[in-house]
């Protein structure tokens, strides 16, 4: 099936077999390998990707349920989340990170006002299993102090 | 970890949708727990019928009753302040499903269609006396939880036939509610959970883990499970959910 579908801001066209999934659409088809498969059944995190601006698996989505979305993957993602994992080494094999990032900056566009516990509660979904969490939860509550937000609170990014 | 090939449908109405679901095929509602047995090949149909654009199904309405479309997202039950207001034991229910990044994909229909007897909206729903508006190309009817679930990933909708809205009558004035479980880690499917409705006149329980499909009952006292280790859990988090509901 020939699908069309935005993709870090730029249109994008594919064809995919129906049971081609969106995480291997990214990665495979248009060769942004930034998106990491961990699990591929929806319990580690990896994967996770933007679609419309909500933070979702994408080895739990088909690539043909992605026409006419918008989808943002790590390759298209600049936000002062970053600066904070790189000044608080809150990464360190960094196969976690980009599905952590995207997971991380869909929730506090949406609680600006987060606290530390909220920030693990949001996390839960992402497995890391080298760095662990403390440093991430500080990183991410250093963002929100000092960083001047992006996207007003509960707007998806255009 | 990938899926067979599979036949693909994208309707657009519930019309077309009708025309298109049967014995060979199956309906893709959210698919946060259709997709991961597609991915093992724990499930091979020939042709998936998929609802994402059937917009007529996303919706809620608040009126005397709540009305709930199968495909509106559990992000979007989540968030409403309606259901917040007016439902609080479905807001605390669905926060316990899974993690936000499933919220933001899986549906109310699909987690009930699925039955997977871990799900905690289906408890939430039956404790909350839900019917269930099921439709065909031939008719339409409206079940009871009790009708609805069958046993573990089983229920009375036949291949044809559609889980459309999910209809939850009013709470009883002054009434409160509370949602409790267990699982391992945060997110995980849990071990046994408690939905209480607490009444001026009375209780009751919805228990996730006394069985196969949810179970309904007035009292703590009434509690039974597959094993002791179950329902002494059972037991201490119906007290607990009493406790935090009223």
């Amino acid at each position: 099936m020939r699908i069309s579908l935005t993709v870090n801001g730029e249109a994008r066209e594919a064809d995919v077999e129906p049971r081609t999934l969106l995480s291997d659409l990214l990665r495979h088809g248009l060769g942004l390998t930034g998106t990491k498969v961990g699990c591929e059944h929806g319990v580690c995190g990896a994967c996770t990707v933007q679609v419309d601006g909500e933070a979702v698996r994408s080895c739990l989505m088909l690539a043909v349920q992605a026409r006419g979305r918008s989808v943002r993957t790590i390759e298209g993602f600049d936000h002062p989340l970053q600066e904070a994992f790189h000044e608080g080494h809150a990464l360190q094999c960094g196969f976690c990170t980009a599905g952590i990032l995207l997971s991380l900056e869909a929730f506090i566009r949406e609680r600006p006002d987060a606290g530390a516990d909220e920030i693990r509660e949001a996390l839960a979904g992402n497995l890391c299993r080298c760095t662990g969490y403390v440093a991430m939860v500080e990183a991410t509550e250093r963002a929100l102090r000092t960083a001047p937000r992006r996207t007003p609170p509960g707007r998806p990014p255009s | 970890m990938k899926p067979a090939p599979f036949e693909y449908a994208s309707p657009e109405t519930l019309d077309e949708a009708l025309a298109l679901v049967g014995d060979d095929s199956r309906p893709l509602a959210g698919g946060q727990s259709l997709v991961p047995m597609l991915n093992f090949r724990l499930a091979r149909p020939a042709r998936l019928v998929d609802l994402e654009h059937v917009a007529a199904l996303a919706f809620i309405v608040a009126g005397d009753s709540l009305r709930i479309g199968a495909m509106t997202r559990q992000a979007a039950i989540e968030r409403s302040p309606a259901i917040a207001a007016r439902w609080p034991l479905l807001r605390q229910a669905v926060r316990l499903v899974g993690h936000p990044q499933i919220r933001a994909r899986g549906t109310i229909g699909g987690s009930i269609a699925h039955a997977d007897p871990k799900a905690e909206l289906s408890v939430a729903l039956a404790a909350l006396g839900a019917r269930f508006h099921v439709r065909s190309a031939a008719g339409a009817r409206t079940l009871a939880a009790g009708e609805l679930f069958r046993g573990p990933l089983m229920t009375a909708l036949a291949p044809d036939e559609l889980l459309v809205e999910i209809e939850v009558p009013p709470l009883p004035e002054g009434a409160r509610t509370a949602f409790l479980e267990q699982a391992r880690t945060h997110g995980d499917f849990a071990i046994a959970g408690v939905a209480a409705v607490v009444r001026a006149d009375g209780v009751t329980l919805g228990l996730l883990g006394a069985g196969f499909t949810p179970v309904v009952v007035g009292s703590e006292a009434e509690i039974d499970a597959p094993d002791p280790y179950r329902r002494a859990l059972l037991a201490a988090l119906a007290r607990r959910a009493i406790e935090a509901a009223a």
